[in-house]
């Protein structure tokens, strides 16, 4: 209870959020801290699905890392897994720098925004980003400054008041994230978060995602089915493969490039681009192909 | 003028014209019907007997309205309690549920009122009797549809509750009990209704008599000493309470689901 409290709400928000106005755009040092290790994780399910088989990975502080596949390949398993959301089979998920809680992670630094907003219907925008400072018994006064910075965060200022049935589902989506960064994690996990919406819905969340990143420097994974959405933002991509879910390639990506207005018409993105889906590809045809 | 949505709006007058005008016609069929049958009073007496041996004998029928309101609303707030707890305590574990569930579906399908004159008998007295038959009918509604609403939680809300490490108190409190939320009010209506039928029909078979007697009790009383026109009184009153019961929970149930739940919407196309 008391874990996610220290050494955060020791930090002044407001100190905070002069920082982030004053310092322009910049691109995260890759980092070589580890935040978390998965030591060979398996999973399977009591019906005999092998969801992952001898995963590992390490994700640094920093990183934005997205982990893509075709659908069953695991992705959504590995990242409940991380979140601490049902055990493993064998291996471990290990977390060098954080203070563990009662479930095996650490759960003030953990955020997850699901691929559907998963808002309460019966609380308003404001309640629904309180929800989990208010499950870490921090009173709604106190967290009320950190709710409207959320909100700020994500341009919905003016909505506080809003139920979520009164919204778009672009804007529930972007309550979702607000909830998911009220608790300031060191850790952002999303399982396809914007698959739901239309295209340029979801452009203009990936831009604000990719914001969000670079001014406040959590680490993100992000599931995704779709190369575009994983070359935009991604600094690093794990390629998965199914049946059984494993680790297929695991690279580097836009390192040094700066992701602009118009680094979506780039040759960069391009080149991204195909390299990405070659690797997918490659996936599937191993997979036997589907 | 009258505007489209305005309070005299056309559509809210005939909403309330056309009902009323209904109502006001049948009842003058009625009393054309029996004045041009000559029917005796003792058998079917015209709406202006009844609202002359309502005012006559409102010396009687108000205290026992009294007597009939208060047993179905004490019943329904001891059903309203004793029903959220105990459906709390049912969804706490997989093993009690299956250790108490059964027992809550037999007397549920059960017609309780069935067992009324045994009660009758172990209850210290007659008002005793009514108000814990009154309390078994509008009893189980209330429990099997709060347990119904407490385990249809979203399970991406659970897992969101889990992840944020919360407790099994806040879970309940903050996720399962709003989100039941709806049922408990489909609970609420079914056990209100059934309450004051249940009233009724538990003091008809107990026979009392004097001061303490509800309405039930003078209605079974006029119809022995043929004063049928008291009997229709007695029976407008009743259907009053029953349409109060019906406005009230109505309105309790959109008070607290208006804001954010569909059933309560109105559709904006
Ligand atoms: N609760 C479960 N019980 C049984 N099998 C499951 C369960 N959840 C997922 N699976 C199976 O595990 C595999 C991986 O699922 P998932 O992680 O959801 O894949 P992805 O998110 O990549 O589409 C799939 O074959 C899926 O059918
Ligand atoms: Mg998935």
């Amino acid at each position: 209870m008391g874990t996610r409290e220290r050494g955060r709400a020791t930090v002044p928000v407001a100190l905070n959020t002069e920082l982030e106005k004053e310092t322009p755009v910049i691109t995260p040092v890759k980092s070589t801290r580890p935040l978390l290790t998965m030591r060979s994780v398996s999973k399977n399910f009591s019906n005999g699905t092998q969801a992952l088989s001898d995963v590992s990975l390490t994700v640094h502080a920093g990183e934005f890392v997205s982990l893509l596949g075709p659908s069953g390949c695991g992705k959504s398993t590995a990242l409940r897994i991380i979140a601490g959301l049902g055990g493993v089979s064998s291996g471990e998920v290990d977390w060098p720098s954080s203070q563990i809680g009662a479930r095996g992670t650490p759960e003030g630094d953990i955020s997850f925004v699901f691929q559907e907003p998963t808002l309460l219907p019966w609380r308003t925008v404001v309640d629904n980003v309180y929800l989990p400072l208010q499950l870490a018994r921090v009173s709604r006064k106190d967290a009320m400054p950190r709710i409207e910075e959320a909100l700020a965060t994500v341009g919905l200022t003016d909505f506080g008041k809003a139920y979520p049935r009164e919204l778009s589902g672009g804007m529930k989506m972007r309550v979702s994230i607000a909830r998911a960064m009220v608790t300031k994690p060191k850790l952002l996990l999303m399982d396809e978060p914007f698959a739901a919406l239309d295209e340029i819905t979801r452009q203009k969340l990936n831009e604000d995602v990719l914001g969000l990143w670079r001014n406040t420097g959590v680490s993100v994974i992000f599931v995704t089915h779709s190369v575009f959405e994983s070359a935009y933002l991604s600094s690093r991509i794990v390629v998965m493969k199914a049946r059984p879910g494993r680790i297929h390639e695991d690279f580097a990506v836009n390192e040094g490039v700066d992701r602009d207005g118009e680094f979506r018409t780039s040759e960069n993105y391009r080149r991204t681009c195909e390299r990405v889906s070659h690797s997918l590809a490659g996936a599937m045809h191993d997979a036997g192909g589907h | 003028m009258l505007s489209d949505n305005g309070l005299f709006s056309r559509d809210r007058v005939l909403q309330i014209a056309i009902p009323v005008g209904v109502v006001l016609a049948m009842h003058v069929a009625w009393y054309i019907v029996v004045r041009a049958t000559n029917t005796p009073a003792y058998i079917l007496p015209d709406p202006i007997m009844v609202l002359q041996a309502l005012v006559k004998d409102w010396s009687i029928l108000w205290p026992a309205f009294l007597v009939t309101t208060k047993i179905t609303f004490l019943s329904l707030g001891l059903a309203l309690i004793g029903g959220s707890a105990f459906a709390i305590f049912l969804v706490q574990s997989r093993w009690i549920e299956l250790a108490f569930y059964p027992i809550a579906v037999v007397l549920q399908v059960t017609p309780i009122i069935a067992i009324a004159p045994l009660i009758l008998i172990y209850a210290p007295t007659t008002e005793v009797a009514l108000l814990v038959c009154a309390f078994l009918v509008a009893f189980f509604p209330i429990l099997s549809n709060l347990v119904q609403g407490l385990k249809s939680v979203d399970h991406n809300h659970l897992n969101l509750f889990e992840l944020y490490g919360a407790n099994r108190l806040q879970t309940l409190w903050y996720l399962q009990i709003p989100a039941a939320q709806p049922y408990f009010m489909t609970g609420l209506k079914i056990g209100g209704g059934l309450s004051l039928i249940a009233a009724v029909v538990a003091e008809f078979s107990a026979g009392s008599s004097g001061v303490g007697s509800g309405l039930a009790f003078r209605l079974l009383e006029a119809q022995f000493r043929l004063n049928i026109p008291r009997l229709f009184a007695a029976l407008f009153m009743l259907s009053a309470l029953g349409v109060a019961i019906f406005a009230l929970t109505s309105f309790i149930s959109w008070l607290v689901l208006h804001r954010w739940h569909e059933s309560s919407l109105k559709r904006e196309n």
